[in-house]
């Protein structure tokens, strides 16, 4: 499979791209430790490490077999009359792929990086209680299951990105950067974590006011931050030359909206904490920079400076106003926000290339908004339920929430047996005004 | 009430499919994908509400 002039130097541009993305795992990790308690810092960067080994191997052994690239063998099924490719057939082990810098194999690179980054989403939700072994066979089943079925769908020529041809609605749904099959799917992945292990102790008092845990290192989180943009800009960039066809030279306006976006969406978050609680808020400022960044992914490369802007505004708005939801009114404890910053984010910014995305539509913009909410329902009545069901079962056996000696200790004692900041001990006259 | 609500999510996004694989009309499409959606919605509603009372039962 080739794409239309797609050279040489397509694909060493391509590859350069590519080699940005696990920048972006490595923010996410360092801001999934930073929002985390310092007792369990070392054992949140391990679970990273292992997460992301974890997928990779899981991609190469039989995710990409069910992901495939467009017009690559498929399973196919047939209903009125149209044809409904469902589930890649590739061999596994990558025995069909060709290492020679063709798309097919580019897309497996970028592939296996994202199915880590996805990984690293629920770690956030599951922060201070989700034990390490649980959280290694949870990532088997969303790198193995989960995100290579919506990924095909997606990206790999499935039945969502056909809609276009097979039903006349706009492009089919379109998604350059992942915001659906990586942001979302990860996303909902962090909500059924967070339902099934349930709120930290002490998190929420009898009365179900929620009690503040605030992240131990602020430094971690923001640096994380501006990592992630680094790597946003490869997976964006090169996501959309693969995947949505969009031609090399115009990464140049990936970039700049991804970089606008996340400015945007942490100004706007900034500006919002700081009316509220009367100063900027550094934790929230950064989940307003990652709901950016997120919601950058679906329309990056189909969308003018100035929409980009607005997107990631109503972004930052959104994930803020969900960030509070989820943990008032809702009961859920998502230590990092992850849940609304990839799963809420990323839905809108599926909805915004519907709104402002100009992808050369056939049927119109009608056919364009419908093809983008048939996807958003799948994420929400198939990734959902399949996501929330598999980690239930994986409960039922294998339960994956850290005992209550656990809790009390910290994972890094209990699961590893030592702290991350072993010589770090806090005196209480430090904070006594001299 | 849980299961109920995942089922709901799954039923509201076979009607999803079911319209754009049975219905020709654009309105028609789209007025069984919202009503899809719409169902999906009842069902996250009935979830989030099961996951509020096991934690109220775990208090």
């Amino acid at each position: 499979m080739t794409l239309p002039g797609f050279s040489q130097t397509s694909a060493a541009f391509c590859l350069l791209l590519i080699f940005l993305v696990p920048l972006a795992s490595a923010g996410l990790a360092l801001i999934n430790t930073g929002l985390g308690r310092s007792r369990s810092a070392a054992h949140a960067l391990l679970a990273s490490l292992f997460v992301v080994a974890i997928a990779a191997i899981v991609h190469v052994m039989w995710g990409f077999s069910l992901e495939g690239f467009v017009g690559r063998p498929g399973h196919f099924l047939v209903a009125g009359g149209k044809t409904w490719n469902w589930v890649a057939k590739e061999p596994f082990f990558l025995r069909g792929v060709e290492f020679d810098g063709s798309p097919v194999s580019l897309s497996m690179l970028l592939q296996m990086f994202s199915v880590a980054l996805a990984a690293l989403i629920p770690l956030s939700a599951g922060a201070d209680r989700w034990r390490l072994g649980a959280s290694c066979v949870s990532t088997v089943l969303l790198a193995g299951i989960a995100y290579p079925l919506f990924a095909h769908w997606v990206w790999g020529g499935g039945w969502l990105a056909q809609l276009g041809v097979n039903y006349g609605l706009g492009r089919g749904f379109v998604d350059g950067g992942g915001a659906s099959c990586i942001q979302v799917v990860g996303g909902l992945t962090a909500l059924s974590i967070a339902w099934i292990l349930g709120p930290r102790r002490g998190k929420y008092s009898h009365d179900g006011m929620p009690a503040a845990i605030p992240g131990h290192h602020a430094v971690f989180v923001l640096f994380g931050c501006l990592l992630a943009w680094v790597g946003w800009m490869g997976l964006n960039s090169a996501g959309a030359i693969l995947f949505a066809g969009v031609e090399p030279a115009r990464v140049v306006l990936v970039a700049i909206n991804t970089t606008l976006s996340a400015g945007s969406a942490a100004l706007v978050a900034a500006v919002i904490t700081r009316r509220r609680f009367g100063r900027p808020d550094a934790t929230l400022t950064a989940n307003g920079w990652m709901a950016g960044l997120v919601a950058s992914s679906a329309s990056g490369a189909f969308v003018k400076p100035a929409a980009a802007i607005l997107i990631a505004v109503i972004a930052a708005a959104v994930t803020l106003l969900a960030i509070e939801g989820f943990e008032f009114w809702l009961a859920v404890d998502d230590p990092g926000g992850a849940i609304s910053v990839h799963a809420v984010s990323g839905i809108w910014g599926l909805v915004a290339v519907a709104l402002f995305a100009d992808v050369g539509n056939r049927g119109g913009k009608s056919g364009q908004w419908l093809a983008q909410l048939v996807g958003i329902a799948s994420l929400l009545g198939f990734v959902l339920p399949l996501t929330y069901g598999l980690n239930w079962l994986l409960n039922r056996f294998y339960p994956q929430r850290v005992d209550l000696e656990g809790e009390r200790q910290g994972m890094d004692l209990y699961e590893l047996g030592a702290g991350a900041y072993p010589e770090f001990v806090v005196h209480s006259d430090e904070f006594i005004q001299r | 009430m849980k299961l109920a609500g995942f089922l709901l999510l799954l039923a509201g996004w076979v009607i999803v499919l079911s319209s754009l694989a049975l219905l020709h009309s654009a309105p028609a499409q789209t007025a069984f994908v919202l009503a899809g959606i719409a169902v999906e919605l009842l069902g996250l509603a009935l979830v989030v509400r099961a996951h509020l009372v096991l934690g109220e039962a775990r208090e």
